[in-house]
């Protein structure tokens, strides 16, 4: 039952009209704007890489975090999965892995492309790819707890990433400090850190979104 | 703690110790800057020490009133003890606008001391980022019409907040001293005496219970705003 709910969420998102390709236009689209903002610049570029990537990607995947429950809860879905002998916080988990399938994995498969644009080297490339797969989970689940709470909301994606972007600053912290150390040639903890917090968060998420949910759906 | 969940015995008690309340905050907090403007100035800081009375009491209290925020929310989550929905929703606005206070005389002493209003010290970051938290929380607040979701909905992001709070902290902290700990000149002067201490202890006692006063204020006029609409309702029906 919980294949089906993922490969469900997984078809919507890949399918017409769907949130995942859309989310990797927008991830290119913004890293193609910060060059011709601070110009071309080669070794400029490569010391904003990191951040300017992790800052995409982050908000890449929250643009179709907003809708992650709460168009099922518009057309009724979402009541007949809770009617499913599954837990809510099930189901969270579910659609978070599904969310980071069709949207963080992707964004992770593009970064070395975008990695090269910006003129890093090999290993700075191989760390930021890393990276996002290490910490982009910790995106889908953080932000499905922001989803949750505002699911009933109508215009939720407003108030969403108020509320998960500051949460979020640990992942985009470590992440891109990975990068920049890798760049500096330096060792350091960041990828562990950024691991921990992403193990922490996709563990305890299910729990925080599956409340919300039900709250949302009681009375 | 329970025997407030009656919001009638609540408001019976408050009214009683609210002048009190009141008569203290002015007394501690008028001594506290009457004492701070009277206090020397620093051989390092000149006279923008006396900034610190203002600054420091309403850093300290932002972050109080997240912790009290959590308190409330926790007890409202897990007892859905009625008072504290008011009490969460009420203390919100009061610790955000401890943290813009925080912020704007922490700017203002930076500008003299550090030559920049704002310089991305570990500090400083985590407090603009606990500013961010502080809004959101007041958004869903705002953004969820019924009141009793919009509470519960409300006490899961504070209880998030909190749990997350330290780890920010620590990844903020992280950051600074992997990317600029040296270039940050910090006025360290020489330990705290006296003549400073005084003024400081007894502003941050002024602040404290000038948040306790106006969280006073705030539940009271909640709960004598619900009372009105819940009549308005019903000479409606």
């Amino acid at each position: 039952m919980i294949g089906a709910l993922l490969l469900r969420d997984m078809r919507l998102a890949t399918r017409a009209g769907g949130s995942a390709a859309l989310a990797l236009a927008f991830f290119a689209a913004v890293a193609t704007l910060v060059p011709l903002g601070v110009g071309a610049d080669l070794r400029l570029l490569m010391r904003i890489a990191s951040g300017v990537l992790w800052v995409a990607a982050v908000l890449a995947a929250l643009l179709s975090l907003d809708r992650l429950f709460q168009a099922d809860f518009e057309d009724g879905s979402l009541d007949v999965i809770a009617l499913a002998p599954l837990s809510l916080e099930t189901v969270a988990a579910t659609k978070i892995a599904a969310h980071w399938l069709t949207t963080g994995l992707p964004l992770t498969l593009l970064s070395p492309l975008l990695g090269v644009m910006f003129g890093l080297p090999p290993r700075a490339i191989a760390v930021l790819t890393l990276s996002l797969a290490i910490g982009t989970p910790a995106v889908s689940a953080l932000g499905a707890i922001g989803a949750g709470l505002t699911m009933s909301i109508r215009r939720g994606g407003l108030i969403l990433p108020l509320l998960v972007l500051p949460l979020l600053a640990p992942a985009v912290i470590f992440g891109a400090g990975a990068v920049q150390a890798a760049l500096d040639g330096l060792s350091s903890g960041a990828l562990l850190f950024l691991a921990a917090f992403a193990v922490a968060t996709t563990l305890l998420s299910p729990f925080a979104a599956g409340a919300a949910v039900r709250l949302n759906l009681a009375g | 703690m329970f025997a407030f969940a009656n919001p009638k015995r609540f408001m019976d008690a408050s009214s009683a110790f609210l002048p009190w309340l009141v008569v203290a905050t002015v007394l501690t907090l008028g001594a506290g800057v009457v004492l701070g403007f009277l206090a020397p100035p620093d051989y390092q800081q000149g006279d923008t020490v006396k900034l610190m009375f203002l600054h420091v009491p309403a850093a300290w209290s932002a972050m109080m009133v997240y912790g009290l925020l959590a308190l409330t929310s926790l007890f409202s989550l897990v007892w859905r003890h009625p008072l504290s929905d008011v009490a969460a929703k009420a203390a919100a606005p009061l610790g955000a606008m401890f943290t813009v206070l925080g912020l704007i005389t922490g700017a203002l002493w930076g500008r003299p001391m550090w030559g920049a209003y704002w310089v991305w010290d570990a500090r400083l970051t985590s407090f603009l980022l606990l500013l961010f938290i502080y809004l959101g929380y007041i958004a869903l607040w705002s953004a969820v019409e019924d009141e009793v979701r919009a509470a519960r909905a409300a006490a899961i992001l504070a209880l998030l907040g909190a749990v997350n709070l330290p780890v920010i902290e620590f990844s903020v902290d992280w950051w600074n001293t992997l990317h600029q700990g040296e270039s940050i000149a910090r006025a360290g002067g020489p330990r705290i005496s006296a003549v400073f201490l005084w003024p400081l202890a007894l502003s941050a006692l002024g602040y404290t219970l000038l948040f306790f006063t106006l969280w006073t204020v705030r539940i009271r006029t909640e709960i004598l705003e619900r009372r009105a609409r819940s009549i308005l309702l019903g000479g409606a029906a």
